[in-house]
C-alpha cells in the first residue's frame, strides 16, 4: 500500500517535472518569518491559490529563516547565478539593496491606471521605508508596529483597572511599580535582536527622530535622545520595574506567557501566537506617550530583483499584487497578527468578523496614525549595529548614555560621509 | 626498446594522475580555489552604485587593523580559545579515563557524555538559551532554590562570553572523549599488568604510561579544538548575536556580519585571509614542536 502511494507520488512529481502543465514562467521567491507559529503553511496556501489562478506561472516559495538569513540566501542565490526573482526582506534594507543595484523600482514595473491605484492603496506609513530618492523600491507585506502586551490578571491582582494600560511614561512607571513583585517584573522591553527599534519607539514618544529622511544623517547624541536612553535605563536601575542587563528578544514572548512580566513591548507579529498560547487574560495597547504617542513601523517588504527578465518581473509583480490584495492581506493578518497592509484589507468580511471578536487585532493599525518610518540609513546595518551596541552598553552599565551615543554618532558620521 | 619504456612510463604516470584526480579535483574546488579567490577579493574595493570596484592593494587590511571592533573580536576569540581548549580537553580526558574503567552502566555513561555532540548546534543553542533565561530558566530556578538572585547570564557583558564558553565545553568535551576512549582502548593490557606487577599506583600508570601514549591523540584534538575555536558561529546567532555591546562577538561572526549584513565582502575576505594564515602558522608550529615529543608506536 505504502509502496503504491510512493510510486504514485513519484509519478505525479515526475510528470510535474517533465511536463510543467502550462507553466511558462517560473518564479523563485525567498521569504523570512521573524515571529512564532507555523506560518510557512499559510504562505504556501496563498501561493497555491495564486498558481491556481495563474496556470502559466509556477512559484517556488522558499522559507529562508529570519530577515538576515532571507537576505543572505536571496543574494547568495543571485551571486551564484541561481534563479531569484523576488523576495520579502527587511523593509529597511531598501537603501543598501539600491546601493548594491539588486532591485528595481515598482514605478518602472507598473503600467496603467489599475497598477497605479494598487501602488497607492497601501497605508502611507508603511510605504515610507520603501521610498528612496522619489521612487518606490519595496511594497509592504508583513508589517508591524510595536505594541504593548499586558497581563490583565496581574493588573487585577495589583488592584489596577485591567482595561486600562498605561498611556504615558509616568503611568507606565507608577503602574509598573504596582505590578512588580518577587515573582515577576512590571515591564520588559527587549534589548537584544532589535534594540534600535525599541529605542526609536521611546525616542519618538519623546518627540525626537533619530534620522533624516534622506538616509544620510543621524541624531543619536541629541540631548533628547540621550535623555530617552537614560529613561530606558532608569526603568531597571532607578524604578526597578525591569530586569537589569539586556532583555532577550527571542525568549521574551515565552517570559510573558510564563507570567514573568506584566507587560512586554513586542512586534504585533506575535499577536496570534500569544493569543493561541496565553493561559491568562491579556490585553494589547498602543505604546504610551511622553510628549507624543508613537512607534516605528517594522517588518518586511516585497522587492523585485533587477536581473530577472521583463517577463519574470511582470509575473513577480502579479504575484505581489495578489499577495497584497485585501483578501490575502486579511488572511495573513489573521494568522499572524501582522497588519493588513491596506485600508481595504480591513473592509474584507474575514478581517471584519475577526476583529469583531478580537479587538486587539486593531491596535497596531490604529497606532499607524502615530507611526513613523523605521530607522534606516545608507550603510544601515553597520550604523544600526553601532546604535545597538551603544544601547546595550548603557543598559548593562558599561557606559553613560551620553558617552555611548556620542560614540555611536561619531561612527555613524564616518560611515555616512561618502553618501552626503 | 626505448619506445616501450617510454610508453610504460607514460602509462604509469597516467595511472598515477588518475588515482590522484578525485582528491585533486575536490581540493582545488573546495579548498584551493576559494582560498585564492578570497585573497584576490581582499585586494579590491567594494563596488557600489557610486564607486565601482577597483584594485586597492592592502588598503582593506589597513582598514581592518584600524578598526577597534576587529581588535575587540580578536581579544574575545583569544579568551574563548584560551578557556575552552584546555578545559574541554581536560574534561574529555577525565571522562574518557572514567568511561574506560570498569564501572556499572558503562554504556549509559558513555552515551550520556556523547549526547551533546550528536545534537545539532542550533538545537543545543536553543536549549541553552532557555537554561540561561533569567527568572524561568533552569539555572536560575536551581540557584533560586538556594536563595540566589536571578542572574541575566547572556544579558550582561561580564558573563555573556563565559556563558558561550560553557556551552562549547559542554559540547566539545564529549566529542573529544570519543577520540581518547578509542586511543585508550588501543593501549595493550599487558602494560597495565606489568605496571600492576611492579606495584605502580594507578596515578603513576596514568602519568607515565597512558598519557604519553595518548600524546598523538592529544595533538590531533588540540589542532581540531583550535580550528573549532575560530569556527564557532551557530551558537552566537541563537544565544547572543555577539552582544551585549559586542562582548561575545567572535571572529567568524564578525566576518559573517561584514560579508552578509554590511555587504562588505572585501573586508570580510581580508579577515578570512588573516584567519587562514594564522591557523596555518599555528598548525605548522604545533606539528613541528609537539610532533617530536609525541610517542608513536
Amino acid at each position: 500500500m505504502t509502496r503504491i502511494t510512493t510510486v504514485a507520488a513519484f509519478l505525479a512529481a515526475s510528470t510535474a517535472l517533465v511536463n510543467p502543465a502550462t507553466a511558462e514562467t517560473e518564479l523563485t521567491m525567498y521569504y523570512p518569518i521573524a515571529v512564532g507559529g507555523a506560518l510557512t503553511e499559510v504562505v504556501d496556501g496563498i501561493v497555491a491559490k495564486f498558481e491556481a489562478q495563474n496556470p502559466d506561472v509556477s512559484v517556488n516559495a522558499i522559507y529562508a529563516g529570519n530577515y538576515d538569513d532571507a537576505r543572505i540566501k536571496a543574494l547568495a542565490a543571485l551571486d551564484a547565478g541561481e534563479p531569484a526573482h523576488l523576495a520579502v526582506m527587511f523593509s529597511i534594507d531598501a537603501y543598501d539593496l539600491l546601493e548594491q543595484e539588486h532591485i528595481v523600482a515598482f514605478d518602472d514595473l507598473i503600467e496603467g491606471e489599475e497598477d497605479t491605484r494598487w501602488l497607492n492603496s497601501f497605508y502611507p506609513a508603511l510605504m515610507a521605508n520603501g521610498q528612496v530618492e522619489g521612487k518606490t523600491w519595496g511594497v509592504p507585506f508583513q508589517r508591524s508596529t510595536i505594541v504593548a502586551y499586558y497581563n490583565k490578571d496581574m493588573f487585577r491582582a495589583a488592584g489596577l483597572d485591567p482595561e486600562k494600560a498605561p498611556t504615558t511614561w509616568d503611568e507606565m512607571v507608577s503602574m509598573g511599580k504596582a505590578l512588580t513583585n518577587d515573582d515577576h517584573y512590571g515591564i520588559m522591553i527587549p534589548s537584544t535582536g532589535y534594540p534600535y527599534w525599541m529605542f526609536q519607539a521611546l525616542a519618538i514618544q519623546n518627540d525626537k527622530e533619530l534620522m533624516s529622511n534622506d538616509g544620510v544623517t543621524t541624531y543619536f547624541n541629541d540631548p533628547v535622545a540621550i535623555e530617552t536612553l537614560e529613561f530606558w535605563k532608569s526603568l531597571s536601575t532607578e524604578h526597578k520595574i525591569m530586569p537589569e542587563g539586556t532583555v532577550e528578544w527571542g525568549t521574551l514572548r515565552q517570559a510573558f506567557l510564563e507570567s514573568k512580566t506584566a507587560m512586554m513591548w513586542h512586534s504585533t507579529g506575535n499577536l496570534t501566537a500569544v493569543k493561541n498560547a496565553a493561559e491568562f487574560d491579556f490585553g494589547v495597547a498602543m505604546l504610551p506617550a511622553n510628549k507624543r504617542l508613537g512607534s516605528p513601523t517594522g517588518g518586511g517588504n516585497f522587492y523585485v530583483f533587477k536581473n530577472a527578465s521583463d517577463e519574470e518581473q511582470q509575473a513577480a509583480l502579479d504575484l505581489i499584487q495578489f499577495m497584497t490584495a485585501p483578501e490575502q492581506a486579511a488572511e495573513w493578518s489573521i494568522s499572524t497578527g501582522y497588519m493588513g497592509v491596506s485600508p481595504a484589507a480591513y473592509e474584507t468580511d474575514a478581517l471584519k468578523s475577526y476583529v469583531e471578536d478580537f479587538k486587539p487585532a486593531l491596535v497596531a493599525r490604529d497606532q499607524l496614525e502615530h507611526a513613523v518610518a523605521e530607522f534606516s540609513t545608507f550603510e544601515t546595518a553597520r550604523v544600526r549595529d553601532g546604535l545597538n551596541g551603544a544601547i546595550q552598553s548603557v543598559l548593562t552599565g558599561d557606559k553613560t548614555a551620553e558617552e555611548a551615543l556620542n560614540d555611536a554618532q561619531g561612527a555613524a558620521e564616518r560611515l555616512l560621509r561618502p553618501y552626503k | 626498446m626505448t619506445d616501450h619504456f617510454a610508453l610504460q612510463r607514460r602509462r604509469r604516470a597516467i595511472n598515477g594522475w588518475l588515482l590522484l584526480a578525485p582528491s585533486l579535483v575536490m581540493l582545488s574546488v573546495f579548498a584551493l580555489y576559494p582560498s585564492v579567490a578570497t585573497v584576490f577579493t581582499s585586494l579590491w574595493s567594494r563596488g557600489t552604485r557610486r564607486s565601482p570596484s577597483e584594485f586597492v592593494g592592502l588598503e582593506n587590511y589597513r582598514h581592518m587593523f584600524d578598526d577597534p571592533g576587529f581588535w575587540l573580536v580578536v581579544q574575545n576569540n583569544l579568551f574563548y580559545a584560551g578557556l575552552t581548549i584546555p578545559v574541554s580537553i581536560g574534561m574529555a580526558l577525565t571522562m574518557a579515563l572514567w568511561a574506560n574503567a570498569t564501572l556499572p552502566a558503562r554504556g549509559f555513561v558513555r552515551t550520556a557524555y556523547f549526547t551533546p555532540t550528536v545534537l545539532p548546534m542550533i538545537a543545543a543553542a536553543n536549549l541553552w538559551l532557555f537554561f540561561y533565561t533569567p527568572s524561568f530558566g533552569i539555572l536560575n530556578q536551581i540557584a533560586g532554590l538556594f536563595g540566589a538572585d536571578p542572574v541575566n547570564w547572556l544579558g550582561q557583558p561580564s558573563t555573556a562570553l563565559w556563558a558561550i564558553c560553557v556551552v562549547t565545553i559542554w559540547k566539545e568535551s564529549g566529542f573529544f572523549m570519543i577520540f581518547y576512549l578509542a586511543a585508550l582502548q588501543t593501549i595493550p593490557p599487558d602494560l597495565k599488568e606489568a605496571a600492576d606487577i611492579e606495584g605502580a599506583s594507578r596515578w603513576t600508570y596514568t602519568r607515565c604510561i597512558a598519557l604519553p601514549l595518548l600524546m598523538p591523540t592529544t595533538l590531533f584534538i588540540l589542532v581540531n579544538a583550535m580550528i573549532n575555536s575560530v569556527k564557532l558561529i551557530d551558537h552566537l546567532f541563537i544565544l547572543t548575536k555577539g552582544g551585549p555591546s559586542d562582548s561575545s562577538k567572535l571572529i567568524l561572526y564578525y566576518i559573517w556580519e561584514h560579508a552578509f549584513a554590511y555587504f562588505d565582502r572585501p573586508t570580510a575576505a581580508a579577515m578570512t585571509a588573516l584567519v587562514l594564515a594564522v591557523l596555518g602558522i599555528l598548525a605548522a608550529l604545533q606539528f613541528a614542536i609537539f610532533d617530536k615529543k609525541a610517542h608513536y608506536r
